[in-house]
């Protein structure tokens, strides 16, 4: 091509970025790399290593090191023995080093934009305008919580060894979400990068040595999946940060539960893209662009879903028809290219057959129509048009940049499209009439909601799904407590083993008049209902002497009870003033009926009379405090650089589960479920097995008290029985298991199905009547979750 | 006269160089305008965030290098309007721009990008009326048209019929394109169809010569208002819309282009015309009109990278690319001083 030919067709010709230095870097290690424990490269224990190659060539690019279990022990003893001295390096101290992370990146920006796109095949534009920029933000933001630690997480600590495995799609920038924080907040970690992305965090692990972080505080460790297994399973871990696959995720809740070890999973989506017939159809044709072909489509949050309103439907297909044929794929180190290659021929491949799924389902197909490079993993821009919610290739995450589109009629409809799916991450919502928008986007059960746009991201807001896309959030203060524990529950101690239960003396007071039988039912969308199976258990004092009867609740009952739960959703829409007001209502009413509950407890529990008492009015106490933290705990404003604001808005989880301990029959109970129900999430409780007593007669405050049925459901009976069927229920949101260490594990192992979100206490007891640990924002953070609606502004 | 300036004067090297690939001669057929279609105005929905995040991450998508960049700085120079608008103008110093419209990048250069003896100029020579005629004669047998601003530029506050009797008289001593300036009033007032009545009635006087309709966008400030008013003088016949006066506060801009050139693929969309852009004011370097070529290929294609329906109206652009190119062909950077000036 000459001047004059390129002056006649106006073809933009090839514009390659340089990429000297980044294979002198790899030259430099002669292309095979160790793990990087203690500061220092360390060649793996068995010898093994694996290839890494390049997507948009085929071609080799390195040797990483096949991580074993000396490895990763290896690892994880060095963060160990770093750990201390990082956490007592203190506030300041870390800022210095995380502020010299940032500069790090920013100095050698270039190199590491080129070496990760080399390495995973998206283009330079990309990991040059995002993915560097975006990891160095990171850093910068968290050097501040560092900063700020002492002030604003005065009453928290860190978490000690932290187990952080990420993906491959955004390898550095998951590296930085992933560190950043924990780094921040006085952890060290243990690092597994994607097996087919290692590079950029071997160079970063080596440069963070170069700018002074103390041997032991990163540690990078490779491999493939089982290496991934060994960190997940290893002792020395006391947390592990997930990012990857809804399947991969399940196996990590599983082997984690009951060990101890918190978790954070950021996992699949599918996430829907609402197009109005009000919106700016051209601006949202880009936004879907941004949305689908930013990455090859190898993005958790991509906007995959295409839903249209019916009446712009045919235009918006016409015009996104005609704006594929403008995007450009290509090398990845070419600065003239929209789209690079997918990471893996076993990625082309998944997505080759789902697309062929797709049109076999009925779906019709277009495609860009530029030729594609012969060589290596390269897949157009596709869009599937006609597809409908029961196809398969509307609910599967492709990971590829295939958009399958739908219509809708209404505002409603959308909606209910939208959340018609087992994922929660992101969701976009185009409009250009501001109540529509801001209606619909507090109603799509997604983490994060753009309007008007898409795939934003900062430090500053935090990210993070619903449902099956995972739980904890990355970025924002929200992120920092991820890898923080309060420091009130630090000194809990294992809960001492039960006394065995009383035999039950004779119940006969010979000829006197009995007093009225009191057989507790149980308590389901605000009425009392007998138990399904029509059994109870009685209840015994401490003496063996019959107190009454409880109903014998079983998997049915649980099941009414979440069906009614789920039904009571106005819940979630009352007003906060209407939440405090009926939370105040049953302290009232409690209070007026204090005598009979502290007598009920004596009788119960064997405690004194004036013990009983304290326990009453610490529950009347504690429902006002809930009464008072209903209207105020509330989300934030974020400010990320953009024209605009994003809302960081608490909403309540949905259908909470919730076993109760033995402790503090009433007060246990009503800890727990007041901050719930103060969010406005919907209640199924299993109050104290052996003291259920409390718990059933507060059905009657309940009732007077205007909580609407189905808010507070109760169900007595068996823990270890209930629980599980809690934990297996696919349509209970959250699980949060007191009272034993057995309870804790059923409620993690069993509650992979939706992979709900789990609170429990590991068997170590809390003392419900220190506040500090049993009130507030310590148990509210668990009974919110956050979304973000980010809302760019301008006209 | 029965054909417009662009037939009898086509694309001086689509005539002389045409390409393997399909040569770009420009017959366009002229847009007749329509009668006004309120629903085309009121559908109009366009989010500032999103036109600016297009345009934002448009220069990170695309670029172009070595030959294929001399070939589209080369390309900018033929879509040039070369402008003087200023108090102190003289006929004379019309002339000595009207020679540099007719050699705008020196021989040796034009030579060693491979352009020897091929007639290359700017897209037109714009000037007030008073130096139409000058213009007209200096640029006599080059084929580059004479742009006259008119309607009481740049402000457009005159009477009508002085606006009117003002085109006329432009074309009568020989502009081929008249740059109209809007009443800003009418949009600003949402009154689209005195704006239409308006516009239609400067066609109606342009007669043969092409009807640039100026927006002056920095006094619109919404993009809606913009891309309202850019479908509102298409359907009153506008040949091209353009952004600014380059008098005003804010001129061209990569948003409010964006803008106008989705309105004019909407209106090729629903009519078949294709109107031509013309941005204005503050595009200066090398690498500014470059963006604005991307953009215009990658929202409208390729026939809009051509002067009929692209033009620039720019005064110091050309020095900047003149210093490129020079660049390009010897691998030094070049000074102004090394360019004549126009």
């Amino acid at each position: 091509m000459s001047v004059a030919s390129y002056f006649e067709t106006m073809e933009y010709g090839p514009a390659p970025e340089a990429d000297g230095e980044a294979r002198a870097w790899l030259a430099r290690h002669d292309a095979t790399f160790g793990h990087f424990i203690a500061g220092k490269f360390t060649a793996p224990h068995a010898g093994k290593h694996l290839t890494t190659s390049e997507p948009a060539t085929g071609k080799t690019l390195a040797r990483i090191a096949q991580g074993d279990a000396t490895d990763v022990e290896a690892a994880v003893s060095a963060a160990r023995t770093a750990q201390a001295a990082w956490a007592k390096l203190g506030g300041h101290g870390r800022a210095r080093h995380l502020y010299a992370l940032a500069r790090m990146l920013q100095r050698h920006a270039r190199l590491f934009a080129v070496l990760e796109a080399i390495d995973n095949g998206k283009p330079i534009r990309e990991t040059r305008d995002l993915d560097v920029p975006l990891a160095a933000r990171h850093f910068l933001y968290h050097a501040g919580w560092a900063q700020l630690q002492d002030r604003e997480f005065a009453d928290q600590v860190p978490i000690g060894v932290i187990g952080q495995i990420i993906p491959w799609n955004f390898p550095l920038l998951m590296l930085a979400w992933k560190i950043a924080p924990a780094l921040a907040a006085g952890n060290t970690v243990v690092l597994k990068p994607a097996e087919f992305t290692s590079l950029t965090a071997l160079l970063f692990a080596e440069l963070s040595a170069e700018a002074g972080l103390p041997p032991g505080v990163l540690n990078v460790v490779t491999g493939d999946g089982a290496t991934g297994a060994l960190l997940v399973e290893s002792p020395g871990v006391d947390k592990i940060a997930f990012t990857g696959s809804t399947e991969v995720g399940r196996l990590i809740r599983q082997k984690t539960a009951g060990t101890g070890k918190s978790l954070t999973l950021e996992l699949g989506g599918k996430s829907p893209f609402i197009v109005f017939d009000d919106a700016d159809i051209d601006g949202a044709v880009e936004g879907v662009v941004d949305a689908i072909w930013f990455n090859q489509g190898q993005v958790c949050c991509a906007g995959s879903r295409l839903l249209l309103q019916e009446g712009i439907a045919e235009t918006f297909r016409r015009r996104l028809i005609r704006r594929m044929e403008t995007l450009r794929v290509g090398m990845p180190l070419d600065k003239a290219i929209d789209m690079g290659a997918v990471v893996a021929p076993v990625q082309l491949e998944r997505i080759k057959s789902l697309v062929e799924t797709g049109v076999k389902e009925g779906a019709e197909k277009y495609q860009a129509s530029g030729a594609l490079l012969s060589e290596g993993c390269f897949y157009p821009p596709t869009l599937l048009w006609n597809v409908h919610p029961s196809s398969t290739v509307a609910t599967e995450e492709i990971f590829g940049p295939v958009l399958v589109a739908m219509t809708f009629r209404t505002p409603d409809e959308a909606v209910m499209l939208a959340n018609n799916t087992r994922y929660g991450l992101a969701a976009s919502v185009w409009s250009e009439t501001i109540g529509l928008a801001l209606d619909i986007a507090p109603k799509l059960l997604a983490g994060v909601v753009w309007v008007n746009a898409t795939n934003l991201f900062d430090a500053s807001v935090g990210f993070g799904g619903y449902r099956e896309s995972g739980f904890g959030r990355e970025g924002g203060r929200e992120g920092m407590y991820e890898y923080l524990k309060p420091k009130a529950w630090s000194g809990r101690k294992a809960r001492a083993k039960a006394s065995p239960l009383p035999t039950a003396s004779g119940a006969s007071a010979g000829f006197d008049v009995p007093p009225i039988d009191r057989t507790a039912k149980l308590f389901v969308g605000g009425k009392q209902v007998r138990p399904d199976g029509n059994y109870s258990r009685a209840v015994l004092s401490p003496k063996g002497r019959r107190l009454g009867e409880a109903g014998e609740g079983n998997r049915k009952d649980i099941r009414n009870a979440v069906a009614a739960a789920r039904s009571a959703e106005g819940w979630a829409r009352a007003t906060a003033h209407n939440r405090a007001q009926i939370l105040y209502y049953l302290a009232e009413n409690l209070s007026a009926r204090g005598d009979e509950f502290a007598r009920r407890i004596a009788d119960m529990t064997g405690v004194s009379a004036a013990k009983a008492r304290a326990e009453v009015d610490a529950s009347i106490g504690r429902l006002f405090s809930y009464g008072a933290w209903a209207d105020k705990f509330e989300g934030t404003i974020h400010a990320p650089p953009l024209r605009g604001v994003a809302l960081a808005m608490h909403e309540p989880i949905g259908v909470v589960g919730v076993v109760c301990t033995d402790e503090a029959p009433l007060l246990g109970f009503i800890s727990l479920v007041a901050p719930l129900v103060a969010m406005g999430n919907r209640v199924v409780a299993v109050p104290s097995e052996r003291h259920p007593l409390a718990a059933t007669d507060f059905y009657q405050v309940l009732e007077t008290s205007d909580v609407p049925g189905g808010v507070v459901n109760i169900v007595t009976g068996d823990r270890d029985e209930l629980v599980k069927v809690l934990a297996e229920h696919d349509d209970v949101d959250a699980l949060w298991a007191f009272g034993s260490q057995d309870a804790s594990t059923a409620a993690e192992r069993y509650s992979i199905g939706n992979l709900k979100r789990t609170l429990v206490d590991h068997g170590l007891a809390l003392d419900w009547y220190d506040k500090a640990a049993s009130e507030g924002p310590i148990l509210l953070r668990h009974a919110v979750q956050v979304k973000n609606i980010w809302i760019p502004y301008g006209d | 006269m029965t054909q417009s300036v662009f037939i009898q004067n086509p694309s001086p090297l689509a005539v002389q160089s045409p390409s393997p690939g399909g040569e770009h001669v420009h017959s366009l057929p002229r847009n007749s305008g329509r009668a006004l279609e309120m629903d085309w105005v009121d559908d109009i929905r366009i989010n500032l965030s999103a036109a600016e995040r297009r345009v934002a991450s448009l220069p990170g998508r695309r670029t172009v290098k070595k030959d294929a960049q001399a070939a589209w700085l080369l390309k900018a120079v033929t879509c040039i309007d070369l402008t003087t608008l200023n108090g102190d103008d003289t006929a004379e110093r019309v002339k000595r721009l009207c020679a540099k419209a007719k050699a705008p990048v020196r021989g040796d250069v034009m030579e060693k990008l491979g352009f020897a003896g091929r007639a290359l100029h700017t897209g037109a020579v714009c000037v007030y009326h008073r130096f139409v005629g000058a213009a007209v004669e200096a640029l006599d047998g080059s084929g580059i048209p004479v742009a006259a601003v008119s309607t009481g530029f740049p402000a457009g506050l005159v009477p009508h019929e002085l606006k009117l009797k003002e085109i006329e008289a432009s074309v009568r001593d020989g502009a081929q394109e008249i740059d109209i300036v809007i009443t800003r009033e009418h949009v600003l007032t949402g009154d689209w169809r005195a704006l239409y009545a308006e516009v239609q009635d400067f066609r109606a006087v342009c007669d043969n010569a092409h009807l640039k309709t100026i927006l002056a966008t920095g006094d619109l400030k919404t993009l809606r208002n913009v891309a309202k008013a850019s479908m509102v003088c298409m359907m009153a016949g506008a040949d091209f819309i353009k952004t600014s006066t380059g008098k005003e506060g804010v001129n061209a801009t990569l948003p409010v282009t964006l803008a106008m050139l989705r309105m004019i693929r909407l209106y090729q969309e629903r009519t078949g015309y294709k109107i031509g852009f013309k941005p204005a004011g503050g595009i200066s370097t090398a690498k500014d009109v470059l963006t604005y070529q991307f953009l215009m290929k990658e929202e409208l294609g390729r026939d809009w990278l051509e002067p009929d329906l692209f033009r620039i109206g720019a005064s110091s652009l050309l020095a900047d690319i003149e210093r490129q190119l020079e660049h390009h062909v010897t691998g030094h950077y070049s000074a102004f001083n090394r360019h004549p000036v126009g």
